[in-house]
């Protein structure tokens, strides 16, 4: 039986309480008027959007050492962003003009702390799908390698009950209007919005909301379920809760599919609601599931430093870290594919959302695939260093830190714009998460025996040997 | 110098596995062991040093993403730098999501082709090469150790390998 240690837990609830005091002053410093953004842009210096769409247009041309950025071409100036429709209806009155970029950026700074919020609830709450998604297919596989693993999984997905949860609450949040995450979710937007109206059968916030928490109830059912009958295995006489476990795993992986795609659209596509992508729901699983396979990682790595997981041995933690290494290019593959298919063909519709990205979120854009990509193709590609514990753990920290940008830079665009910048809020919610998630994750790893009895192919991996 | 072998037959891998581990306790030498199939730890258990074709293969490799890049920035970028459907050939960073489908593939392509080939270089293996089988059964369902009899007693050296269970032992002149 594992016990959460005091250091652990008092870690988790400083990591908790910094962060929330971190948040409130992130809601607290937020601009509520137009005058304070003047004052603080004139503080500031002028940055972000400032510069007129000429002079953008020059630097870009004079800026040939900037290799990445997309070659000027007319269309691009016409092109706003889909978060800006006032200053496409914009009159040519200069001052006009200037008061509604200050309302602009207002709401932009205004939905800073709320995005920030979401991007951390929503990487942690996946990682714990992910995760519960790795073991339901450990079930359905009937791998031989991982049971003695199965507890430390289940561990994860302990998170997913309040991850969802809160996750949820956010977008309650955002259908009842206290922010202005969902652009689609503001009536006045939607009315001028011929593109948004078209979408409003299944872009309206009753039916949104409904259908988050049809998925959120079938996720946390099936992961009641699947631990309640682990649990149970390790009493039974015969395997009768394996095989139940095993066609419930392959029913959740069924439904995990569908909903995992549509729960892309909804709660990260529809930040852009002008914009699609047909492979983005695998583009997000391929992100969760790659996290959530380290996050089991990492976690079997500590509890075996503290002598918990004593059957444990090298190929096991080689097998984790060869799947961290295989989905990180798996993941790349779909961001490589998402990314070309819409450079090639160019289309001005679609490709808003990556001159967006390039334009004002260049380093992260490109800095995210060096972690995601890069790191963990060098650094697990030897099969030696797959067994060397700090290495899989230095690589899993990469990568965990690759996909919260990566879920950044998925958020912020369509939210904050190029007022973006990764301070207070942004540091305090992935701490308030990051405790909140280690302290759910630990407590439910005291609840039961970290190895779970009678399992038919616990033995064999109790001898799994690479 | 004619040195001489003995050729010790088993008819189980498991006894194979064995008798390869009671013989370099023993402290004998073995020349070679001829199987059917892969004997899984058999390496391990002769005490073979691990293979570095994995090596071989990522610098293969880089050689491609190498061949690959140098090929298509002359063509595409220097050489040539026509305006195709308004792609952007002015640098090959520009350009480059358009030519990264031929530099993985040309990695693959040179990793995996030149690994093979390196293989066959080092095992020695060739369309018309003669077969170096001591004995054809081995190629169906017996296993074959060769010891070096060196400078031991024959007939020690052939009760030792009867003890391990081998099923025929044969003296065999090396010429």
């Amino acid at each position: 039986m594992y016990t959460l240690s005091s250091k652990l837990k008092l870690f988790s609830i400083i990591l908790m309480v910094v962060g929330l005091l971190g948040l409130v002053y992130g809601f607290i410093a937020v601009p509520s008027t137009i005058e304070d953004v003047k004052e603080m842009m004139a503080s500031h210096g002028e940055h972000g959007e400032t510069h007129t769409v000429a002079e953008q247009l020059k630097s870009e041309v004079g800026d040939e050492e900037n290799g990445l950025e997309f070659v000027p071409s007319e269309h691009e100036i016409d092109t706003e962003r889909t978060d800006d429709v006032e200053t496409e209806v914009a009159g040519t009155e200069t001052a006009g003009h200037e008061d509604e970029h200050y309302e602009h950026v207002l709401h932009q700074l205004q939905n800073k702390p709320w995005a920030a919020v979401y991007v951390a609830a929503f990487f942690f709450f996946m990682i714990a799908l992910g995760a519960l998604a790795f073991y339901a297919i450990q079930y359905a596989s009937q791998s031989g390698w991982s049971p003695v693993l199965f507890r430390v999984m289940e561990g994860i997905t302990g998170y997913l009950l309040p991850g969802s949860l809160i996750v949820f609450l956010l977008l309650v949040f955002s259908g009842i209007h206290l922010n202005h995450l969902f652009l689609w979710m503001d009536p006045e937007v939607v009315e001028h919005d011929a593109i948004i109206q078209n979408k409003s059968s299944y872009l309206n916030v009753p039916f949104f909301l409904i259908r988050a928490a049809i998925y959120i109830a079938g996720w946390n059912i099936f992961r009641y379920f699947l631990r309640r009958n682990s649990l149970r295995q390790d009493d039974a006489k015969d395997n009768y809760w394996f095989k139940k476990n095993f066609r419930l795993a392959a029913g959740f992986l069924v439904f995990f599919i569908v909903t995992e795609s549509m729960m892309s659209w909804d709660w990260i596509m529809s930040l852009d609601p002008h914009w699609f992508s047909t492979l983005f729901g695998w583009y997000v699983f391929a992100s969760m599931f790659v996290s959530g396979i380290t996050m089991i990682a990492l976690v079997t790595i500590y509890l075996k430093s503290r002598g918990y997981l004593a059957v444990v041995n090298d190929s096991h933690i080689h097998d984790l870290a060869k799947f961290m290494f295989g989905i990180s290019i798996f993941w790349t593959y779909l961001w490589f594919s998402q990314f070309m298919l819409i450079w090639y063909s160019n289309i001005p519709e679609e490709v808003t959302y990556f001159v967006t990205r390039i334009e004002d979120y260049g380093l992260l854009f490109f800095g995210m695939v060096v972690l995601n990509f890069l790191f963990p193709l060098l650094l697990l590609m030897n099969s030696d260093f797959k067994r060397v514990n700090w290495f899989v753990v230095m690589t899993g920290i990469i990568i965990l830190l690759g996909h919260y940008l990566d879920i950044y830079v998925m958020v912020m665009p369509a939210t904050v714009g190029a007022s973006w910048f990764i301070g207070i809020p942004e540091i305090s919610a992935l701490l308030f998460f990051g405790g909140l998630f280690t302290f759910v994750v630990f407590s439910s790893l005291t609840k039961a025996p970290l190895l779970a009895k009678r399992n038919p192919f616990m033995k064999e991996s109790e001898h799994y040997h690479y | 110098m004619a040195s001489k072998v003995i050729h010790a037959i088993y008819s189980d891998d498991d006894l194979l596995l064995q008798a390869v581990k009671q013989v370099r306790e023993a402290r004998y030498h073995i020349g070679e062991v001829y199987t059917p199939f892969p004997v899984h730890g058999l390496d391990k258990a002769m005490g073979l040093a691990p293979t570095r074709l994995a090596i071989t293969s990522f610098l293969y490799g880089v050689v491609g993403l190498v061949v690959a890049t140098v090929m298509m920035n002359y063509i595409m970028i220097e050489d040539w730098p026509m305006d195709i459907g308004g792609k952007p050939s002015f640098s090959y960073i520009q350009n480059m999501p358009a030519f990264v489908p031929i530099m993985f593939e040309l990695t693959v392509f040179f990793a995996a082709h030149l690994m093979v080939i390196t293989f066959y270089l080092r095992s020695k293996l060739w369309p018309f090469k003669k077969a170096e089988n001591p004995d054809v059964r081995t190629t169906d369902d017996h296993f074959l150790m060769e010891v070096e009899v060196g400078n031991h007693n024959t007939r020690d050296l052939t009760e030792f390998l009867y003890q391990t269970g081998a099923l025929e032992i044969k003296l065999i002149d090396n010429k």
